[in-house]
């Protein structure tokens, strides 16, 4: 019996490293025909639809799984991947595990809109960069807070205790929020900071987007922030919020697009929040399609690298009529510039790619 | 049993014998796995630990401030609210797990009643949670705002309390069933031993069929703890999800599970990572400790 259990137990021990080692995916091994890609949850609708799109015109499957930007930049790194897709820019740490150049490709825009509960029923209040921070520093805790009054003459505000509700998972939504706040608050900047989850000073959280919603929808006072496209689809109220030109802005498809219609960085590694575009919604943010400038890695064909940049270039394109119906803000003139430059710059062993 | 039984299966056939081993090789192999198993995520847990571990040692068990930004990670506000969750839920559900083993076991053990009785606590046990996290937070958070807005304190509606009260129902299957079980095994004679001395139906209960089932109440019980302390989705829908100090059980909190599975998709440093990681590792040493715990309080029992 004792001499059983050893055996039994050495196998067991070798059964599972063996396994361990088997476990790893390699691209090279894979179908040419089919691209594959992963990241950003926000997108895959719009993704979703595009490859399909874009399989029934040119035969290219692409396999797109929607497992989170910091996933999607996790198993491009891993290189188990042909693209990442993600809400947010490379940070320092990803971009050094990375070791090689990522070209950061934006694909669509979306926005992050305020909504609340309010008794009474007020739609569309108006809400400033400060008044915003505030709440969410837990420094103004009532509706009829002096300074929202102020700004909504003629809106009945009620004396009602503000309840904050934020996302309670790491999100690229999450990210794109507390990006705004740091640009608009020094102290949110120096106190909370900006990441996909932060350590939130006041409120509750909720899990994903209908979470949040639900929250708000059920609290008297709540308020909190979803994305733009899941206000739209659930008819929620949301705030209009002042921009940094003065005006209050209304988020909408054509608010986020102009957003994005400023002079971008040549890389496109930029938050779009606090525009300086005058109609632009303040809080936005770019979705990127990530991939390695050198495409000639991992024993990869350069028949796969065009194939690759034939659809992101189609994408940005012909693939921009799709966004809308699905909610989502296209690319702004200036973008799809800057888009088409940094696919051009995509190179096969050192040979540009795209002519 | 070898010369027996070996006689008779030489006359058969050698092969017999072989199968027979084999069979009992591949039984051995199967649970050796299994330990395997448990030693290879304690291993992997520690492993993946050790960047967390570096750079914030032992403060991590009692650190209060959880912040992704500043790379500092304090476990203690999830500690605290997976404890207090779980203890509270424990609490809530004894009552009502005992009264129904109680009855299921004595007043009851046959007829259609008992057995629609039965499979339906056994149902609820095999409802996935995350129907429980929309159920409750569509129906219990606002009748919990309604109680909260009562008793004068701040109406979030969600929170430790609501958490509790979602767990309490899903734990109660466990400790329910189990008790049955052990009730029904009470000899009869014992009871009727009691009953012929002039016992009263609650006093055989109280005196002869608890007393007998204690440990077998106690392990149900323990059972459903460790399903309380590691549920997940259920509780993250309703608890509130932040990472301050609840200051009273109807504030919101965190527990450990919940961060786990909210953040860790999205960690996007080393430490950061790691440091979800030990919490999983936390988790895991809290499990064994309440178990290996919970174990001498039985031996004891039955020691008696």
């Amino acid at each position: 019996m004792k001499l059983y259990f050893k055996k039994e137990l050495i196998l067991a021990i070798l059964i599972m490293l063996g396994s361990a080692f088997f476990s790893q995916n390699k691209l090279s091994a894979q179908n040419d025909k089919t691209l594959l890609g992963a990241g950003s949850t926000f997108i895959y609708p719009l993704f979703s639809k595009l490859f399909s799109e874009y399989n029934k015109k040119t035969g290219v499957e692409v396999n797109y799984q929607s497992i989170g930007s910091g996933g999607g930049i996790l198993q491009l790194t891993n290189k188990t991947v042909d693209f990442g897709a993600s809400d947010g820019p490379l940070n320092g740490e990803q971009a050094t595990k990375m070791g090689v150049p990522a070209l950061h490709i934006p694909m669509a825009s979306g926005a992050v809109v305020i909504t609340y509960n309010l008794p009474g029923g007020s739609s569309n209040i108006n809400l400033t960069p400060d008044i915003i921070a505030d709440i969410y520093l837990g420094k103004i805790k009532q509706w009829n807070d002096p300074r929202i009054v102020g700004i909504n003459k003629g809106v009945n505000v009620p004396a009602f205790p503000i309840l904050v509700v934020h996302r309670a998972e790491a999100s690229g939504t999450t990210n794109i929020f507390t990006n705004y706040l740091s640009k608009v608050s020094p102290e949110w900047m120096s106190k909370v900071g900006t990441a996909s989850a932060v350590n939130w000073p006041v409120g509750l959280g909720g899990k994903g987007n209908e979470s949040v919603a639900g929250l708000v929808k059920q609290t008297p006072g709540a308020v909190g922030y979803v994305e733009l496209i899941y206000a739209l689809q659930n008819k929620m109220e949301y705030a209009k919020v002042k921009n940094k030109k003065g005006k209050f802005i209304l988020p909408s498809l054509a608010s986020v697009t102009a957003a994005g219609n400023i002079t971008l960085p040549a890389d496109s590694k930029i938050f779009l929040t606090d525009t300086d575009a005058a109609d632009g919604y303040p809080i936005c943010g770019f979705t990127w399609a990530l991939i390695y400038q050198e495409q000639n890695y991992g024993g990869r064909s350069l028949d796969r690298a065009t194939k690759l940049l034939n659809l992101l270039w189609w994408n940005i394109h012909e693939g921009q009529q799709f966004t809308t119906p699905l909610n989502y803000a296209p690319l702004s003139k200036q973008a799809l510039q800057v888009a088409e430059r940094i696919l051009k710059s995509a190179t096969y062993s050192g040979k540009p790619i795209l002519k | 049993m070898t010369s027996i039984a070996g006689t008779k299966r030489e006359k058969n056939s050698s092969g017999q014998i072989r199968a027979e081993a084999l069979f009992k090789r591949t039984l051995v192999l199967i649970g050796c796995a299994m330990v395997v198993l448990v030693l290879g995520i304690l291993l992997t847990l520690v492993i993946e630990s050790i960047p967390s571990l570096k750079s914030l040692g032992l403060k991590y068990l009692w650190g209060k401030t959880w912040d992704p930004v500043n790379n500092v990670y304090g476990a203690f506000p999830f500690l605290l609210g997976t404890l207090l969750t779980s203890f509270l839920a424990l609490i809530i559900s004894i009552p009502f797990s005992f009264a129904i083993a109680i009855y299921l076991g004595e007043y009851q053990p046959k007829g259609w009643l008992s057995n629609f009785l039965k499979n339906t606590v056994e149902l609820i046990a095999a409802v996935p949670s995350v129907i429980y996290g929309f159920w409750g937070l569509i129906v219990l958070v606002p009748m919990v705002r309604t109680l909260e807005i009562k008793l004068g304190v701040l109406p979030y509606g969600i929170g430790i309390f609501t958490s509790a009260l979602i767990l309490t129902i899903m734990i109660i299957p466990y400790s329910a069933s189990l008790g049955r079980e052990m009730i029904r095994l009470v000899p009869s004679q014992l009871k009727e031993a009691a009953y012929s001395l002039g016992a009263t139906r609650y006093e055989v209960i109280r005196s002869v069929v608890l007393p007998f089932t204690k440990s077998g109440l106690f392990a149900g019980i323990l059972l459903s703890l460790g399903r309380a302390l590691g549920e997940t989705m259920a509780v993250t829908m309703v608890i509130g999800n932040t990472s301050l100090i609840p200051t009273s059980i109807f504030a919101p909190g965190n527990t450990m599970a919940s961060v786990i599975a909210n953040e860790f998709t999205e960690a996007d440093h080393t430490v950061y990572l790691s440091a979800l990681i030990e919490l999983g590792l936390v988790l895991f040493l809290v499990t064994v400790v309440i178990n290996m715990v919970g174990k001498r309080i039985i031996k004891r029992f039955t020691n008696e």
